[in-house]
C-alpha cells in the first residue's frame, strides 16, 4: 500500500520538477534526489502524515538549496536536448505557444515566487498547505503569490518574438532589459 | 462584489471558487472596476494554463531508477522493525572494525601469520589491481562503465557468468550511494568485476571483486579478515572471503568506508 502510494507521486512530482527547473533531465534529477532524500530521512516520515506534502518538503528544501548553490541554471545549460526543444522549432499551435510562454515566464520569476504559483496552480494546494511545504507563515505566501501573478502578466504581455530565437538558458539575461516597459 | 476587492480575496476567488462564482465576479468588476477586471481575467487565464501545464508529463513511462528509490522508501520502512533485530549484530561488526582500525600495529598482531604469509602475495596483488581500476575509472565521464544501471539485471547475471560465482549488488543507499554500474575487468585467475556507485554531490566509490590464487592455508570458514589500506589512488577496504577477495575504494573518510563495508559485507 505505502509502496504504491510512493510510487503514484512519482509522476506528479515529475511534472512539478518540470515545470520548476523548465528542463526534463533536470527535473528527473530532482525528483531521483527527492527520493534518494526520502530514503534517508524516511524515519522523519510520520506515520499517517500527509505523503505527499512530506515529498514536495524534500523537493521544494533540495530545489532551493541546489538554486543557492547555483546548480540549476548551471545544470540547464548543457542538458538542453534536441528533442526537448523539438516542439519549438516548428511553428506552434496557440495551445503550445502559450505553454511556452508560461514555462518561459516561468523561469524568469523569482525562484520562492515560482514555487508558490506552481503548488497553488499546478499542485492546487490550499495556502496552509504551501506554507508547510515552504515553510514560510500563510503571510509571506500570499504576498508572493500576488507578485508571482503581476510579474506573470508582465512577462506574458511582453512582445515574444525578440525573444523567441534566443536560447532559454540567456533569455533572463539577454530579453529581460531589452523587453522592459517604458512607461 | 460591490466592494473593490483585495488581492487576496482575489486569489481566494481564483484559486478556490467554482467556474460559475468566477464568471459572475468577473462581470460584476467589469462594470465597475475594469483594471481589476483585467487583473482577474489575466490571473484566470494564469491558473487555466498552469492547470495543463505538463499535463502530458503525468502520462510518461518514467525512469526505472525513479521507482526503484520509491520502492525502497517503502521498503526501508517496512524493515525498521526487523532492523532492530540486526541491530546488535551491526553493532557488534562495527566495533569489530573499530577495534581493529584503531591501529595497523593491533591489526596486524590480530592476523595469523600462516595466512599472510600463503596468501599475502596474491592478496596485496589483488589490493594493487583493485586500487588501479579504481583509479582509472574513476574519473571517467563518458564511459564510467560498460553497464549501467538501468540494466541491472543483466549486468549482475553476465557478471555472475564471467566470475563464475553468483554475485549480487550491494545496496548502499543507505549511505546516500547509488549504483552507476559495473564493468568486466582482468584478474590473475579469471575475470574480476568493478561496480561504480555514486553519491548525490558526484562523489564515487568502486567495489572491486574476485578470485584470487588463494594458497593452501585458507582461513576458518565463516571468518572474515578485513584491512585498511590508505597509500593506494584512494583509501581501500579489503577482505577475503575463501578465495575471493573484495576491495572497497573511495575518496571518503575511513568511518564512511567502513559503514559502507559493513552495508556490502552484510549483503554480499
Amino acid at each position: 500500500m505505502q509502496q504504491q502510494s510512493i510510487v503514484a507521486h512519482i509522476p506528479g512530482l515529475r511534472r512539478y520538477a518540470r515545470a520548476l527547473t523548465g528542463d526534463a533531465w533536470a527535473a528527473d534529477d530532482l525528483v531521483q534526489d527527492t527520493l534518494e532524500r526520502a530514503c534517508s530521512r524516511w524515519r522523519l516520515w510520520l506515520a499517517g502524515s500527509d505523503l505527499r506534502a512530506w515529498l514536495f518538503t524534500l523537493m521544494h528544501n533540495l530545489f532551493i538549496s541546489q538554486v543557492r548553490q547555483g546548480m540549476t541554471r548551471a545544470r540547464l545549460v548543457p542538458t538542453v536536448d534536441l528533442d526537448d526543444v523539438a516542439h519549438e522549432l516548428r511553428a506552434p499551435d496557440a495551445a503550445i505557444g502559450f505553454a511556452i510562454d508560461l514555462q518561459r515566464s516561468l523561469l524568469r520569476l523569482p525562484e520562492d515566487q515560482r514555487v508558490v504559483l506552481l503548488l497553488v496552480t499546478m499542485q492546487e494546494m490550499s495556502y496552509e498547505e504551501v506554507a508547510k511545504v515552504t515553510g514560510v507563515p500563510v503571510g509571506t505566501v500570499m504576498s508572493r503569490l500576488s507578485r508571482a501573478r503581476a510579474r506573470m502578466r508582465e512577462l506574458l504581455d511582453e512582445p515574444k518574438e525578440r525573444c523567441a530565437s534566443t536560447d532559454s538558458a540567456d533569455v533572463t539575461k539577454k530579453c529581460a532589459p531589452v523587453l522592459r516597459r517604458m512607461k | 462584489m460591490k466592494t473593490p476587492m483585495n488581492p487576496d480575496e482575489m486569489h481566494v476567488l481564483v484559486d478556490q471558487l467554482p467556474p460559475e462564482a468566477q464568471r459572475q465576479a468577473l462581470a460584476a468588476l467589469t462594470l465597475e472596476d475594469p483594471e481589476a477586471a483585467a487583473t482577474l481575467a489575466a490571473w484566470l487565464e494564469q491558473r487555466a494554463g498552469l492547470m495543463e501545464l505538463h499535463r502530458d508529463v503525468l502520462d510518461e513511462a518514467f525512469p526505472a531508477t525513479l521507482r526503484q528509490a520509491a520502492v525502497r522508501v517503502t521498503a526501508l520502512r517496512r524493515s525498521l522493525n526487523r532492523s532492530w533485530q540486526h541491530a546488535g549484530i551491526a553493532a557488534g561488526f562495527v566495533l569489530a572494525f573499530g577495534v581493529g582500525w584503531t591501529s595497523h600495529g593491533q591489526l596486524a598482531a590480530n592476523q595469523a601469520p600462516s595466512v599472510i604469509a600463503a596468501s599475502g602475495m596474491a592478496q596485496h596483488e589483488f589490493v594493487r589491481q583493485a586500487s588501479f581500476a579504481h583509479a582509472v575509472y574513476l574519473p571517467e565521464k563518458r564511459h564510467p562503465v560498460e553497464v549501467t544501471a538501468a540494466e541491472q539485471d543483466h549486468l549482475v547475471q553476465w557478471l555472475s557468468k564471467r566470475l563464475g560465482k553468483p554475485l549480487k549488488v550491494p545496496q548502499l543507499s543507505a549511505q546516500g550511494y547509488e549504483l552507476v554500474g559495473g564493468r568486466l575487468l582482468p584478474g590473475d585467475i579469471g575475470a574480476r568485476a568493478q561496480f561504480m556507485f555514486q553519491n548525490e554531490q558526484g562523489q564515487r566509490i568502486t567495489l572491486y571483486l574476485g578470485a584470487i590464487a588463494q594458497k593452501s592455508a585458507k582461513p576458518e570458514a565463516g571468518e572474515t579478515r578485513f584491512s585498511y589500506q590508505a597509500d593506494g589512488a584512494a583509501p581501500s577496504f579489503y577482505w577475503f572471503d575463501q578465495d575471493f577477495g573484495y576491495a572497497l575504494s573511495g575518496n571518503v573518510s575511513r568511518e564512511k568506508l567502513i559503514a559502507l563495508a559493513t552495508l556490502v559485507h552484510q549483503q554480499l
